[in-house]
């Protein structure tokens, strides 16, 4: 790396340093800390939300997936972008008119059992965890590469940073990392789209014919199948990304940082218009990759293809391009798990300590308190859990993410706003028989077991045939809300609130501390 | 705004809230509007995968090089812009309803 690699790298740094010095005056109260005091405007929430989504899955993981596998590369645009539909038409709304800090919240206005908050919780650390450990082994592995130091150390400094962003700045420092970040992102996505399309003489479909023949799948490339060739493992995975969204605690939680529930409509239409964009520009990095970069050197660098778009803006671009990119790449990932931390330091603080333990009596000085130990509590952990994880799929580890968020939080918010019958019985089986099954069988999963022995952690034939397990565990979720109900409709449970009023504040947004 | 909604001690009376002809055509509207829309946005988004497992229609070109499969990739991205921009318009109308149900029946 030359040094204009180092300023750059360092001044993207400095900026998010400072945001967070500037966010921790103004960072006093409990809901300053989880929400940013509900401050923030339509297009800001807009921004930080698209920050949230296009973590380094998305801009790292997609762009490989396209370059080594075209079209099967891009089911995750679609995928992830459809989910916003299931979440605008059916949850945001009422998501935001029924809870306050968490997800847990939304569930608890109608379920006041300590056994169903418990189990909400349980869900948004597993989430939490999941997908943090996604990020950090991403995050060190392009330290390593660009650095060239060791991957523990690299380990060692993301944590160290993400933990500066939280405690300092809690959610307005990780929500104004996350705005800066999306324009810094979709400004070398652009520039990088740009160049590649100038290398194709600004021939959108001519470029499609030079891909025919510019990687090793023929015309393959450009179809469904180099990856997905069982047609019912595609679903599968498809069904955790377009649901698993809706289940995600760090995005629901966006649309607590806002005012009410028209803002909350608004950020998520400012969202869909700038993950959208980017989607569709995840073609020219996929492409672009496989054609200049090449998927011998691509998958030489890593093998998952995670290092497509760093390398092909320096390609492109020469170093200061590519180490921009890796910069920007780099505060993604930090935004992305400031935010984890911060939704699983919600989960710990607010309700399993606030909410079961001291029953809603807390100070706001002790919820704050509460919530930077258990921010570094959740930090801490991961870290070490990263530490050992070096030779783990970073994408593999998303889609576990997406699957338990699809099959243990979805069927539970779904039927909580919808459906009349529902009790804390059904919450409770729901959200533990999703959580369980998405576990176990991937457990058994290719992903887990494979016969060729170091492939993945256990050597062995899989016993269950699909990678992701959606299309098994999110019906269980399901399955397990009607059973629960249905077994336990006669008991009366004491912290249920009458479905009326349920309904009746979810579609209007009325709360009785407003008169 | 504390941590004490009036969990069990309301005073509204949201049984008769919900029976209110305002609220339920509110409720109906809202339904048979968004309704429609959830199913076709499921339907088109699970028919790609059914197309490209099972058959090979979407693989006979469309545009130049570019084949069906792209196209019907594109227009979900469109579908996702279009719905949400009919979405917005709506729910300002719902917005008004909700504001006229809260004037009428609650703060009376």
């Amino acid at each position: 790396m030359s040094w204009i690699s180092y300023v750059i790298f360092f001044a993207v740094i400095a900026l998010t340093l400072y945001i967070t010095y500037w966010a921790a005056k103004q960072t006093t109260t409990a809901s300053d800390f989880y929400t940013a005091g509900g401050s923030l405007t339509g297009w800001q929430n807009g921004m930080a939300i698209a920050g949230d989504y296009l973590s380094a899955a998305s801009f790292l993981g997609i762009a490989g997936a396209i370059s080594l596998n075209g079209f099967d590369g891009f089911y995750y645009s679609i995928g992830w972008l459809t989910a916003y539909l299931v979440v605008l038409f059916l949850i945001a709304e009422p998501l935001r008119n029924l809870g306050k800090f968490t997800m847990a919240d939304m569930i608890g206005a109608r379920f006041g059992a300590k056994k169903v908050r418990g189990a909400a919780a349980l869900n948004t650390i597993t989430i939490v965890m999941f997908y943090m450990l996604a990020q950090l082994v991403g995050a060190g592995a392009l330290i390593k590469l660009l650095f060239g130091i060791e991957y523990w150390i690299a380990v060692l400094i993301v944590g160290t940073m993400m933990l500066i962003y939280v405690l300092f700045g809690g959610m307005t420092a990780t929500s104004w990392v996350q705005i800066v970040k999306a324009i810094l992102l979709m400004l070398g996505t652009i520039i990088i789209s740009f160049l590649v399309l100038m290398k194709f003489n600004f021939n959108f479909i001519g470029m499609f014919e030079t891909m025919k023949t510019a990687t090793p799948h023929g015309e393959a490339f450009l179809h469904s199948g180099v990856v997905y060739t069982d047609t019912i493992g595609l679903i599968s995975v498809l069904i955790a990304l377009v649901l698993g969204t809706a289940g995600l605690p760090h995005i629901l939680m966006r649309f607590f940082t806002v005012k009410d529930a028209k803002t909350a409509r608004s950020s998520v239409i400012y969202s869909v218009w700038i993950i959208g964009i980017f989607y569709v520009l995840t073609i020219f990095l996929g492409f672009g990759a496989a054609k200049f970069v090449g998927s011998d050197a691509i998958i030489a660098e890593n093998a998952a293809g995670n290092m497509a778009a760093p390398m092909l803006a320096g390609v492109l671009g020469g170093d200061a391009l590519e180490s921009f990119v890796a910069a920007v790449a780099f505060a993604t990932i930090l935004a992305v798990v400031a935010g984890l931390v911060l939704s699983g330091a919600s989960a710990i603080a607010h309700d399993i300590y606030g909410q079961i333990f001291k029953n809603g009596n807390v100070t706001e000085k002790q919820q704050v308190n509460a919530a930077r130990w258990a921010s570094i509590a959740i930090g801490v952990f991961s870290i070490l859990l990263a530490l050992g994880s070096e030779k783990l799929n970073v994408a593999f580890l998303v889609s576990l993410a997406f699957c338990v968020a699809a099959s243990a939080n979805v069927p539970t918010i779904l039927l909580t706003i919808y459906w009349k019958k529902f009790n804390t019985t059904g919450a409770v089986a729901s959200m533990l028989t999703g959580l369980i099954v998405a576990l176990v069988l991937v457990a058994i999963s290719p992903s887990v077991m494979n016969p060729v022995e170091g492939a993945t952690l256990i050597t062995g034939n899989p016993i269950f045939p699909y990678a992701n397990p959606a299309i098994v565990s999110v019906p269980a979720g399901f399955l397990a809300a009607f059973i629960g109900t249905l077994v336990s409709s006669k008991r009366h449970e004491k912290d249920e609130v009458s479905y009326a009023e349920v309904r009746f504040k979810a579609e209007t947004g009325y709360k009785e501390l407003d008169l | 705004m504390t941590n004490q909604v009036a969990r069990g001690k309301s005073t509204m009376d949201y049984e008769k809230l919900v029976q209110t002809e305002d609220f339920k055509g509110l409720v109906k509207r809202k339904k048979s509007f968004a309704t429609p829309f959830v199913i076709f946005f499921f339907a088109a988004y699970f028919i790609l995968p059914l197309l490209t497992g099972y058959t090979k229609i979407l693989e006979t070109p469309a545009i130049g090089a570019m084949t069906w499969t792209w196209v019907y990739a594109f227009s979900m991205f469109v579908m996702v812009w279009v719905f949400t921009s009919i979405y917005m318009n709506k729910a300002k109308h719902f917005d008004v309803e909700v504001d006229k149900i809260i004037q009428k029946n609650v703060l009376k």
